[in-house]
């Protein structure tokens, strides 16, 4: 299997009130195509930081970032949006839904920015509600449904695309167990049935035995598989 | 379709907040219009002045009569095609509230000079063989339900004593910015009294009004009439109908200056407080643009988002202030003196102007929260707590 993901000896530092603060330090990492990657790690460890860097909304400090044959890390702003729109899927812990819209028209949202006609974007938006079982929701509006549909939603909305990878941050950080379960579920057989890499950050470690890599990091560093 | 979605959903998430600023625009265009209004029915006045009609008057003030002789000279002047004359008359009608312009004026020729006074064949006959025959403007006629026939009675103050006069036309305007409320009678009449009760104010008018062959020989024209009268005991001042008028609304320009000034005053103001619904609007949203930037909105996206929402708060309040601007002006009208404006309308200009102001205030008020939210990376949108 070939690597869809190179992290090369990345860091990523902050500037507050002219204070440099390492996030990062010197990270590699390869993930695998298909690959189930659950990054762990105790807060401020620098994992959801690296799991933005690997998403192409943060740059890093030093290193470079390939994802699929493309240096993500030297892309200027403009591109790395359009690289995002096509390649990635995104899962927050908040759900992160525009609520104004409907179940519907919250996983169109990526769509509108392809080429795609009314009628494809109406099939690819019910295929992606269907597959996360909620068909009979897709006129609600997000405070009409539970946090678990919501966190549905978003899932839908982040695989519409049929993006390169999907991206979570703490997917079940917000949700009671029988939720999260649903969510792990859904996430595996996202891996399983439709091969899709996933990059998970975690601190649940129930949550971590979904994917078949767990990495720790603690520091800005990495300290074991 | 789903981003203009988006913008009218925006817009209307906090109704009560967007309702308020929607109110106080359309309250700030009101305002603006009813303002603008006055100022531009103000300069009308000089926009009604006839190209080929100069005025002369007392070279020291307007208030200083001229010699009735001077007429036939004036006629006399190459250029000159016909000259008419005309004195303010003040006075009483029933009520010192009753305030529309009443003048004495050459009833031979003042309607020929005047043609934007439109009176039918028969009625100026009327008026000019009956000594204490009036004409007035339809609107007077209207104003006071007088009709042909009807008694007018003046009770006189630059010149004293009770006036009877007798209404024997109403004239129509030409135009939209035409004064139809004016009430005219013969100089004859009031200068045969004078002569009788105060000899020395008889002979003078007030300001005579000349139409010229070509009105680009204003200039000319008017060195050579008061050429005319150098060195007398009542030198001229001839100059444009419109310069004249000019005059006018020059004494009353720092009002006008001010009302102006106020009116802009007022955009800018309500401009601040669509500023900031939309600061607190795209502050509260930090965390949804940051969702958007991550599925790859561009900035152009953004920006259409908050100028969108702005606009359409901006655009909803402008709508409905120049609709009630309206029914407002009108009551504006109603409810001031008759007569103190001759017409009271709303310029196009206005309503352009209007409009013009809701879309400014719209596009100005969303650049600081634009700015803002394109300033904001997306990592720090999502660790936004609002």
């Amino acid at each position: 299997m070939s690597s869809i993901i190179t992290v090369q000896n990345v860091s990523k530092s902050y500037w507050r009130n002219k204070i440099e603060i390492p996030v990062l330090n010197n990270i590699s990492i390869n993930v695998e195509q298909g690959e189930f990657l659950a990054l762990m790690g105790p807060s401020g460890s620098g994992k959801t930081t690296l799991l933005n860097l690997i998403a192409g909304i943060d740059k890093p400090s030093a290193g470079e970032i390939i994802i699929n044959g493309t240096v993500i890390s030297s892309l200027g702003e403009s591109a790395l949006a359009k690289w995002r729109a096509n390649n990635v899927g995104f899962v927050f812990q908040f759900y992160n839904l525009i609520p104004v819209l409907t179940a519907f028209e919250n996983v169109e949202l990526p769509l509108l920015l392809t080429k795609l006609s009314k009628a494809e974007r109406k099939k690819q938006v019910e295929t992606a509600l269907t597959l996360v079982g909620l068909g009979d929701r897709m006129h609600h509006a997000p405070k009409q449904l539970s946090g678990g549909q919501e966190q549905r939603v978003a899932i839908a909305r982040a695989i519409v695309t049929d993006p390169v990878i999907i991206v979570a941050d703490e997917p079940t950080g917000d949700l009671d167990r029988s939720s999260a379960e649903e969510i792990l579920i859904l996430l595996g057989r996202l891996n399983k049935e439709f091969q899709k890499t996933i990059i998970m950050v975690t601190h649940d470690p129930h949550a971590a035995e979904s994917a078949n890599i767990i990495k720790h990091i603690d520091k800005g560093d990495l300290v074991g598989a | 379709m789903k981003i203009l979605k988006i913008i009218f959903a925006n817009a209307l998430r906090h109704k009560l907040r967007t309702t308020l600023t929607i109110l106080g625009i359309a309250i700030a265009v009101i305002a603006f219009g009813v303002l603008r209004t006055v100022v531009t029915v103000w300069d009308s006045s000089v926009d009604a002045a006839a190209a080929n009609r100069l005025i002369t008057r007392q070279a020291v003030s307007f208030i200083f009569p001229l010699p009735y002789a001077y007429k036939e000279k004036i006629k006399n002047v190459e250029g000159v095609k016909e000259v008419s004359f005309a004195n303010w008359f003040g006075g009483v009608y029933k009520d010192k509230n009753n305030f529309f312009t009443r003048i004495c004026v050459d009833a031979d020729t003042y309607f020929d000079v005047l043609p934007e006074f439109i009176i039918s064949p028969e009625e100026l006959e009327n008026f000019k063989k009956e000594r204490n025959a009036c004409v007035i403007g339809q609107e007077i006629a209207v104003q006071y339900n007088l009709k042909l026939g009807d008694q007018m009675v003046l009770e006189g103050d630059i010149f004293p004593g009770q006036w009877e006069f007798v209404v024997r036309g109403i004239y129509k305007p030409k135009n939209k910015n035409t004064d139809d409320t004016q009430m005219l009678f013969h100089w004859d009449y009031i200068n045969e009294r004078m002569k009788a009760e105060a000899p020395l104010r008889a002979g003078s008018v007030g300001w005579y009004i000349v139409q010229i062959e070509n009105p680009n020989d204003a200039a000319e024209v008017s060195e050579k009439i008061d050429a005319l009268f150098k060195n007398s005991s009542a030198e001229t001042k001839t100059e444009t109908e419109k310069a004249f008028t000019q005059g006018f609304v020059a004494a009353s320009s720092a009002i006008i200056t001010a009302m102006n000034f106020m009116s802009f005053v007022i955009i800018g103001i309500i401009m601040l407080v669509l500023a900031n619904t939309m600061i607190m609007a795209a502050r509260e949203r930090t965390r949804e643009y940051a969702v958007l930037k991550t599925l790859g909105f561009s900035a152009f996206h953004i920006i259409g988002l908050i100028l969108g929402e702005s606009l359409v708060i901006a655009l909803i309040g402008g709508g409905i202030g120049i609709a009630l601007t309206y029914p407002i002006v009108a009551g504006f009208e109603q409810a001031m003196p008759k007569g103190f404006f001759p017409f009271f309308y709303i310029e196009p200009i206005t309503t352009i102007l209007a409009l013009s102001a809701a879309i400014i205030i719209g596009i100005l008020a969303s650049i600081f929260p634009i700015q803002r939210a394109l300033k904001t990376n997306i990592v720090d949108g999502f660790r936004f707590v609002g």
